[in-house]
């Protein structure tokens, strides 16, 4: 039963690179931008949710909603100060801006709080291991990719069903038209930001209880591999990150297992190169725009 | 109802509309006509706020409206059905008709509103769960101005709504923006199809490389000699 203990481990890891990939590919499908500083909003997320847990003592689920209310409100900022007035430039001018906000925000939490890793507190979360039909399962992976399917959830639902989420989906489509609609594309812009932004704060402190370990230059590798998986599900697709993120956790579990791993983040980059050669859009992407 | 003052509109260096004055009363169809690359779409663009005009200003409802941001124009009763359609292609029909309705807030209203639409298209209400991309192009501009009443609008610009569909498809499109205008909607019309458009409008203004030429009644410009020669193909 081994297998499923591998299976259960990578959907976990899978799930916290998808509810990365999820800013990575809302904010790409609104604004065509790879926002580079994503996985460093991550990062702040992982230590806001640290100070709250270790300086305030707040349990699990406060420090998951505050780290996610910082997030969204700095991604906010992030959009509002760097990329808004780049909206109608080159596309290589916002993705220099977005490396360079990439590296100020890394270098900013050096600067403020230096460059020493933390070890998040153990016991925020029960660790125990579960027999599931003969695999030893730890309970916080389970509890893990509980919060990140109803995060998912809840963010279908906004994107389904609430106004903002139509609206979001609209300006993506076509912006001009939305503008036409009587929607306010700036403020939708900065609400895709939040939701985004409030997705990778989650994903920080669940990261960080899960590994322990945090840094300020640990939302490099899993930035580099949540837009993998974007691109693997295809950029701007929601349901593709989603499912991006869990192919990409359960390749790396099983590249581990085999024994490989060393060969653990070559694998996430073998698959960019192969979808990028054979099948560019992704599994979710579409091929052809069906505007007129 | 609409007045434009002598408005200068500019694409960077590339200026498009030239001093162009017009005038839209409540309750009438005027039409504009002209070539490829008049500057029809950069007016109604203009008007519904997605351009601004350099100099020259815009009054709707004895208010200036230049300058202002297509959501408040929205709000204020002005709606634009854009060339080419531009539906929501990933969203259903109902979607599109309920973002129409982005900026009122009464959702009693909007529901009636959006029975009133199937009404006026049949078509529209049997394929009201269906993606829009997936319908014709008949169906399609059906659907960008069932969309564009939705905002309830007293003045309803629409661009080329005839274009690239079946003569049985125009009439039928033609008769619905007349059926729109009974029912007490303002409608300033951009056509290519001159003749059509002169067929069910009030008013006609011709626009010729940025700059309005003749204008008068439509049968007035029916009836000009100029305009069967460029428009109404010849004689
Ligand atoms: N985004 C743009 N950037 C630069 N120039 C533009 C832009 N859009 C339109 N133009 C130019 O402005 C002029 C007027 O264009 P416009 O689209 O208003 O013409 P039109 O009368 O609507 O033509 P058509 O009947 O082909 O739709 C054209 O010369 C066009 O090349
Ligand atoms: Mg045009």
């Amino acid at each position: 039963m081994e297998w499923l203990q591998q299976l259960i481990n990578g959907i976990s890891l899978g799930s916290i690179y998808a509810l990365i990939a999820l800013g990575y590919t809302m904010v790409y499908g609104i604004i065509k931008l790879i926002n580079f500083a994503h996985g460093d909003v991550f990062m702040v997320g992982a230590f806001v949710g640290f100070y709250a847990i270790k300086g305030w003592g707040l349990g699990f689920f406060p420090a998951l909603i505050l780290s996610m209310a910082f997030c969204a409100v700095f991604g906010v900022l992030i959009e509002r100060i760097a990329y808004k007035r780049l909206r109608n430039a080159t596309r290589i001018a916002a993705l220099i801006t977005a490396i360079g906000m990439s590296l100020f925000i890394e270098y900013g939490t050096i600067y403020v709080r230096g460059a020493q890793p933390e070890a998040y507190p153990a016991g925020v979360l029960p660790s125990s291991s579960i027999n599931l039909f003969g695999a030893h399962i730890n309970s916080q992976a389970l509890l893990i990719l509980l919060v990140s399917v109803v995060l998912m959830i809840i963010l279908q639902f906004i994107v389904q069903r609430t106004k903002m989420g139509k609206a979001m989906r609209a300006v993506s489509h076509d912006m001009e038209a939305a503008r036409l609609m009587g929607i306010n594309v700036d403020q939708t812009i900065s609400f895709t930001f939040a939701i985004g932004s409030a997705l990778a704060g989650a994903a920080g402190v669940i990261f960080g209880i899960y590994y322990t370990k945090i840094d300020p230059l640990m939302g490099v590798i899993p930035g580099l591999k949540a837009f993998v998986a974007a691109v693997l599900g295809g950029i701007g697709s929601i349901p593709g990150a989603m499912v991006g993120g869990i192919i990409l956790g359960v390749v790396e579990s099983i590249v581990s297992a085999m024994g490989f791993s060393l060969w653990r983040d070559a694998a996430a980059f073998l698959i960019l190169i192969l979808i990028l050669i054979f099948k560019p859009s992704g599994i979710f992407g579409k091929n052809t725009r069906e505007k007129v | 109802m609409l007045k434009v003052n002598d408005i200068n509109v500019f694409y960077g260096n590339i200026q498009a509309l030239k001093g162009v004055s017009l005038e839209v009363k409540e309750g009438e169809i005027v039409t504009l006509i002209g070539a490829n690359g008049a500057g029809k779409s950069t007016l109604l663009k203009t008007l519904s706020g997605l351009l601004k005009p350099k100099t020259g200003t815009i009054e709707y409802m004895g208010k200036v409206v230049s300058g202002k941001v297509p959501q408040a124009i929205v709000k204020a009763g002005i709606s634009h059905v854009p060339e080419g359609r531009r539906v929501f292609s990933n969203m259903s029909v109902e979607e599109n008709l309920e973002l129409g309705a982005f900026t009122r807030k009464n959702s009693r209203e909007i529901r009636e509103d959006l029975a009133k639409v199937y009404e006026l298209f049949p078509r529209l209400l049997e394929r009201r769960k269906q993606l829009s991309g997936t319908l014709s192009g008949g169906e399609q501009q059906m659907l960008a101005m069932g969309r564009a009443i939705m905002a309830k609008p007293k003045l309803l610009l629409l661009d080329e709504p005839s274009m690239g569909l079946a003569p049985l498809m125009v009439k039928q499109i033609f008769n619905i923006i007349e059926q729109i205008n009974k029912a007490g909607t303002t409608v300033l019309l951009v056509e290519q199809n001159a003749n059509m458009a002169l067929s069910v409008a009030d008013r006609a203004y011709v626009i010729e490389t940025g700059r309005i030429g003749l204008n008068g009644t439509a049968a007035e410009l029916q009836a000009s000699e100029d305009i069967k020669k460029a428009y109404l193909g010849g004689a």
